[in-house]
């Protein structure tokens, strides 16, 4: 689901303020209605190639990340072995990892410092228990969406409650699109008609167009498409696309280095600077 | 897709969102590793819409595709609303084939 905050988030971020009380209801909504979306046609494109209802309507509740399903489920449909499908979407998934570190303090319930550590000690194993349990819970909606709904917050109890109001309405909103979509694509048989087919890529290039505004990531992503393409008719679906990380070698490693050892000291030039976290997750902007 | 295949791609999906938040006051990711992340992630998702764009199974896919994507792609670096841009995708395709183009 990556990048489906840039476009609508463009409309959200109008307002000089961040979004608190009906105002974040609002732009969550508007993220869920465009995610709904995106899942309506992963279900639909999923039964309609071929795979059951239940592979959609299983990862969508268990994987929870459009993007890496779109990956792994492309990667079935064209003949893929699982191995590649789950390769893909895991690589795609790392970037959650940051992410994390970036949420860490409003994932679980709230710091109780000092009660914490007097729970600790005794009556209150029955609340750490449930503390673990809504951290176990929130590392599950940590998603693109609702990361970028916390950054935005600079108070803490109103980045919880962006957290958290994104995080939850999201998983309840995706999950309903992919089943209704499932639905869709069972009753409709030639969804290629409908051009259901080009829908997938144009979510991928939607999704990967924030991460593109350097020209050496412009450089690697190019050079891995064409690789992609290239292998398509000799290799074994799925492979050719985890080939493409070649491509990164050739934009990543020689600009990196010109510009850590010469570059001048300018934050803009700085590649160590450009963080997942340094990325505006509004606009897309870095 | 096997049931196990995606028990395992949410296993790891999962690790990797609960170890940010764990994580978080003991190590610091290196920069440069946030960066290759970063890439190698918009390097797959290039890769795979180059492929499943243009290419259908070890075959080229035919022109209505790709000009579904390609009208999707230009819409989404204008920045236009992202269901905008899925239902060019379809319906560009969609009008092409009801023309007749492959």
């Amino acid at each position: 689901m990556r990048g489906l905050w840039r476009t609508t988030g463009s409309a959200l971020s109008r307002g000089p303020t961040p979004s608190r009380g009906p105002t974040l209801v609002r732009d969550v909504a508007l993220v869920c209605l465009a995610d709904g979306l995106v899942g309506l046609s992963f279900g639909a494109t999923a039964v309609a190639g071929g795979l059951p209802w239940w592979v959609p309507v299983a990862m969508s509740v268990l994987v929870f990340a459009g993007g890496s399903q779109i990956a792994a489920v492309g990667v079935v449909l064209a003949g893929g072995s699982p191995f590649a499908a789950v390769a893909a979407g895991a690589v795609l998934n790392t970037r959650l990892f940051p992410y994390g570190l970036a949420v860490a303090d409003v994932v679980g319930p709230a710091e109780q410092s000092d009660r914490a550590r007097i729970d600790a000690s005794g009556a209150g194993a029955g609340r750490t228990v449930r503390r673990w349990l809504i951290r176990l819970l929130g590392a599950q909606v940590i998603t693109d969406e609702s990361v970028a709904f916390a950054l935005r917050q600079t108070d803490p109890a109103r980045r919880r409650a962006a957290f958290w109001t994104c995080g939850l309405s999201l998983f309840a909103a995706w999950n309903v699109a992919v089943a209704l979509g499932v639905l869709a694509g069972s009753v409709v048989r030639n969804t290629n008609a409908f051009g259901l087919d080009a829908t997938f890529p144009a979510v991928l290039i939607a999704l990967a167009l924030p991460a593109l505004a350097e020209l050496r990531t412009r450089v690697s992503a190019g050079t891995g498409a064409v690789i992609a393409v290239a292998l398509t008719p000799v290799l074994p679906a799925g492979l050719p696309v985890l080939a493409a990380l070649a491509g990164l070698a050739t934009g990543w490693r020689p600009r990196r280095r010109t510009t850590e050892r010469t570059g001048p000291p300018r934050a803009d030039r700085r590649t160590g600077n450009r963080t997942a976290s340094s990325i505006d997750p509004v606009t897309g902007e870095r | 897709m096997p049931l196990l295949a995606i028990v395992i791609l949410a296993a790891i999906t999962y690790a990797l969102r609960l170890a940010g938040t764990l994580f978080r006051d003991r190590i610091a990711l290196p920069p440069a590793a946030a960066v290759l992340f970063a890439d190698a992630a918009a390097v797959l998702l290039i890769a795979l819409a180059a492929t499943s764009g243009l290419m259908n199974g070890h075959d080229f896919a035919g022109w209505a595709r790709p000009a579904g994507v390609l009208v999707a792609g230009l819409l989404a670096a204008r920045r236009v609303p992202f269901p905008v841009v899925v239902l060019a995708a379809a319906c560009v395709t969609a009008l092409l084939r009801l023309a007749g183009v492959a």
